[in-house]
């Protein structure tokens, strides 16, 4: 719960936040807070994805950027009513969706009755690997897993073929 | 940065340690948290913050643009490689059980080898985007 309020508190810092470097520093809190809450929830894996991946890399990379671009953001001064409107209708839409899932850890859940049972149970002895997590996404989930390191190498390409095509156009002129 | 002695003296003590927790990371995935997502990412980590600190010529010294591509994209090809594997020996795809003699044995050497696929590619990913971002003209 008081995790849950330091992110709201940073949240808004961050929105408020004019200058960008502070704004990356603070987003980068933000995913060790968010990867603290993991921790409370028990999910370690995730929580150690998210603080390698969103409070490591993604703020160096955020940096390398802004060293490449201005670190203030530009004055607007209209207020944000649009903004203000959506993301408040979609929080509330959240909080109310949040009323029909079942309470935490709930045996009952229709996510815990299809496969996990299974994955529980046999994985031991099928898989025999002592972290379940590491069962399922290499060994029942393969598929999935190898997409998405499909996924991350296309969108590295991406990045490359982008911002390595601008850079030799600009080099020959 | 480049002149912050402190940064550059506890950066050159901790890069060893970095990609030494990265290994550890990426092989005992099996047994605690873990695995070769947040091992990739902690060892293109290291490769980053000497980067930032020693600049982006003295890290593509050591790994060279070139490689890091190609490395890119042989870890998709050892996951995908692995599959292909089970399917010449008679199983389905990513199915590691006919992979050794003992599934369960087969279920470990195929974790490990798709394990490392994630962790090459992740982490030379990582450092291809720093290459992308962090080079000035």
């Amino acid at each position: 719960m008081v995790l849950m309020v330091f992110l709201a508190v940073m949240a808004v810092a961050i929105a408020r936040q004019r200058n960008l470097f502070a704004a990356v520093m603070l987003t980068g809190i933000f995913s060790l807070l968010s990867a603290a809450v993991f921790v409370v929830l028990d999910a370690v894996d995730v929580a150690f994805t998210e603080a390698a991946v969103g409070a490591g890399i993604t703020t160096v990379l955020m940096l390398a950027t802004l060293g490449r671009t201005a670190s203030r953001q530009r004055e607007d001064h209209r207020p944000p009513v649009a903004a203000l409107v959506v993301s408040v209708a979609c929080g509330a839409l959240l909080l109310y969706a949040t009323t029909g899932l079942p309470p935490m850890g709930e045996p009952q859940a229709p996510a815990m009755q299809h496969v996990a049972p299974r994955y529980i149970q046999e994985s031991p002895r099928e898989v025999g690997v002592p972290n379940m997590v590491t069962s399922v996404l290499a060994s029942y989930r393969g598929y999935d897993t190898l997409g998405e390191v499909t996924v991350i190498f296309t969108a590295g390409i991406g990045v490359l073929s982008l911002i390595g095509v601008a850079r030799r156009r600009g080099t020959r002129r | 940065m480049e002149h912050n002695i402190i940064l550059r003296v506890v950066t050159r003590l901790l890069v060893s340690p970095i990609m030494l927790f990265a290994l550890y990371v990426q092989f005992h995935g099996d047994y605690g948290p873990g695995g070769g997502f947040q091992a990739g990412v902690i060892f293109g980590a290291a490769f980053i913050l000497y980067g930032l600190l020693f600049g982006v010529a003295r890290v593509q010294g050591v790994a060279p643009p070139p490689v890091v591509r190609t490395l890119a994209a042989a870890g998709v090809l050892i996951y995908a490689g692995v599959g292909v594997a089970s399917l010449l020996l008679g199983g389905n795809y990513l199915d590691y059980d006919v992979l050794a003699d003992d599934p369960v044995a087969g279920q470990h050497l195929g974790i490990l080898l798709i394990e490392l696929g994630v962790g090459v590619t992740v982490a030379s990913t990582m450092i291809m985007l720093f290459y992308a971002f962090g080079t000035r003209d």
